[in-house]
């Protein structure tokens, strides 16, 4: 079985913010979950009664869906170490 | 909407302007009433429509409130659906907070107000930069599928101080305004005036840069009575009352006691009304005139609130409504006390003629009891007012607020008609100074003095008329005595001629005393009106010199702004230059 991690980035269309968010995660999976991840994107701009639903106040931000507890970070991830470590990702072998 | 409006456009009182050169709307079109009473009178007619009002105040100003009552009103009385972004507190603080006053809130929450909990909260983890497009996507559906009209952004600092760099802070405030722009919406953000955002600071400035109003609320404790007020500072492309106006926090909400220039106008009157003392009628040439102020001053137990009892009765027989103010006294106290005097105020009180209104002085600040009393007012439309004692308002926040105070009520009966009956108490043996403490007796119509006078071992109460606008009226002293029929005014003690020798060499003395007297006073009100009027002028001062600071900042930024906008295009062309490979002089000038 998989570690099996679900991240997912809400993103605002192609804003730059968002635009970075997404190589800065590619970028970070590559490195320390070998790809063994699956991401979903939500565009907030296209789906904003979901952004409601789950309280998505700025973009981007990434949600650790799976494994609970749910963690966030905001911002476009450009400092690998914070999300690394607030979401967990790198303590799992 | 005004999509191809640009972002960085410095104001809208332009593009305003062409509106109204073009179709010339009718002033609903252009403000948007807040529905609350005073505050839309200071406003002549509201908030500016489609455009944003930024409302700056300290905690617990009433920012909150202002603003979500605004929403309320709006949901009630228009049928203009709303928006609340809630960034500091949950909306179930808020709608917990707002139980307090008569919104119905869950009742409007169903379909015309929306509650948006937009908390990012302390422990929010940042890596790199973020937006508010998402947030601003949540809002434009939900706004679309309610048909809101009007829309809060509450506590607005609390989202900026997340953005530590200031530059990130203005780019955020900036997509803010241009989204408010662009929506059509009527746009109310508020912030706390504290630090970041204090009056004059560079955050200050950013945050009334994009306002097309701002509206600064003002909270303070004064010897442990709170004092509320409200200054509009800027509304672009519309008058609007320059003054800082007293606010108070009631059932109903903020309210806000505009003097307005209505209210000023003062409707003139021929008219009489008995005093309710036949005798005193005649010494008034036939009575009060209606709509006019009556100043009452006299040490206490002189009677001073039976005069106003025999005032009010009279008003009752005549089939009129009068309301009673009662500083000192409740209603079943006021009634049996006068009751044994023969004057009966129970079947008005039972029939609602007469309303007495007893409060503590103590209990709110005088500018809360003025917006109370106001309220009551125009409930009741009373044809007259007692004020018992007006000078218990200096107990609730100091002489000055409560002269203020007491000159709006009297302003305020007079614009209405209203016959007033003010009650000074003179606590001091000083009484003229006292007299003048509330500097009503200039305002006041008719001035009557009650005294004590010790006559053949007796302490006789002696009634005076010290002045009575447009009356001839009697000059004479008289004695004032109380049964159980009733008041009487004897005609000075005429009988017995002992007595009226001393009478005579009473009134001597006492026409002399009185005439002193009132050099004395008339010396102190003239000094008294002057240092108000230079207290006033340097508050001015220091309210120009604040502007100023708040242009000069405005001036920076626009300065800021305009550089930016100067170097991008001296950057675009210098990019078309090298576009076009070096024949770009040309081609600037025709650009530009």
């Amino acid at each position: 079985m998989s570690s099996g991690y679900v991240l997912r980035l809400y993103v605002a269309g192609n804003a730059p913010n968002s635009m970075k968010a997404r190589s800065n995660l590619e970028a970070i999976i590559r490195e320390l979950l070998d790809g063994n991840c699956t991401i979903e994107e939500v565009d907030t701009l296209r789906d904003p009664a979901r952004a409601l639903e789950e309280r998505i106040i700025v973009t981007p931000t990434l949600v650790r869906v799976r494994p609970l507890p749910a963690l966030r970070v905001v911002g476009d991830l450009s400092h690998h170490k914070i999300v690394v470590d607030t979401l967990g990702l790198g303590t799992k072998q | 909407m005004a999509t191809s409006r640009d972002v960085f456009q410095a104001g809208c009182s332009a593009s305003s302007l062409a509106v109204t050169l073009k179709k010339a709307p009718s002033p609903s079109q252009l403000k948007m009433p807040t529905g609350i009473a005073g505050l839309d009178e200071i406003l002549r007619g509201g908030l500016p429509r489609r455009r944003t009002t930024v409302v700056v105040g300290g905690p617990g100003s009433g920012k909150t409130i202002l603003a979500l009552q605004t929403l309320v009103n709006g949901a009630r009385l228009w049928n203009e659906p709303g928006i609340f972004v809630a960034f500091e507190e949950s909306p179930e603080q808020i709608v917990s907070n707002a139980s307090a006053f008569e919104w119905d809130l869950k009742g409007l929450q169903k379909s015309k107000l929306f509650f948006l909990d937009a908390r990012m909260g302390p422990d929010m983890v940042k890596s790199g930069e973020f937006d508010l497009e998402s947030l601003l996507a949540i809002i434009g559906e939900k706004a679309r599928k309610i048909g809101a009209k009007r829309i809060v952004f509450d506590a607005v600092d609390a989202l900026l101080t997340l953005l530590d760099d200031p530059s990130a802070q203005r780019k955020e405030l900036y997509r803010l305004h241009r989204w408010l722009q662009e929506s059509g919406l009527t746009g109310i953000v508020t912030a706390k005036a504290e630090r970041a955002f204090a009056v004059g600071s560079p955050g200050f400035s950013n945050i009334q840069f994009m306002a097309d109003s701002v509206i600064i609320l003002n909270h303070e404790l004064l010897n442990g009575v709170s004092l509320r007020d409200l200054w509009v500072m800027k509304y672009r492309g519309s008058g609007f009352s320059e003054n800082l106006v007293p606010m108070s926090i009631g059932p109903a909400g903020v309210e806000v006691s505009a003097v307005s220039r209505i209210e000023t106008q003062v409707p003139v009157t021929n008219k009489r009304i008995s005093s309710g003392v036949p005798q005193l009628d005649e010494m008034l040439n036939g009575g009060f005139f209606r709509g006019s102020s009556i100043l009452i001053t006299g040490s206490p137990g002189t009677s001073k609130s039976t005069l106003a009892g025999a005032f009010v009765e009279a008003a009752c027989r005549r089939g009129e409504r009068a309301l009673y103010v009662s500083f000192d006294e409740s209603e079943a106290e006021l009634a049996r006390n006068l009751t044994s005097v023969g004057i009966d105020l129970r079947p008005h009180l039972r029939s609602g003629l007469l309303v007495v209104h007893s409060i503590l002085a103590e209990g709110c600040s005088a500018k809360e009891h003025f917006n109370n009393i106001r309220a009551l007012v125009e409930k009741f439309r009373p044809a007259c007012l007692v004020l018992d004692p007006l000078s218990a308002l200096i107990k609730s926040g100091g002489e000055e607020v409560a002269q203020s105070v007491s000159e709006r009520l009297i302003n305020l009966g007079k614009s209405k008609g209203i016959t007033v009956f003010n009650i000074s108490l003179l606590g001091s043996p000083d009484q003229q100074v006292e007299a003048t403490r509330l500097q009503i007796s200039t305002v006041a119509d008719s001035w009557i003095h009650l005294s004590y006078l010790v006559l053949g071992g007796e302490r006789n109460r002696a009634l005076t008329i010290v002045k009575s606008r447009g009356t001839r009226h009697s000059n004479q002293v008289r004695e004032l005595a109380l049964s159980n029929a009733g008041i009487s005014l004897a005609e000075a003690y005429m009988e017995d001629g002992e007595v009226l020798m001393g009478t005579l060499r009473w009134q001597k003395e006492q026409a002399a005393i009185t005439g002193e007297g009132r050099v004395q006073a008339e010396v102190k009100r003239q000094r008294l009106k002057i240092e108000l009027s230079s207290l006033e002028l340097t508050s001015r001062l220091e309210i120009l010199k604040r502007e100023i600071k708040v242009q000069q900042a405005e001036m920076s930024v626009l300065m800021r702004t305009e550089e930016t906008r100067v170097g991008r295009r001296a950057h675009h062309s210098a990019a078309l230059v090298r576009k076009r490979g070096g024949i770009g002089d040309r081609a600037v000038l025709v650009r530009s």
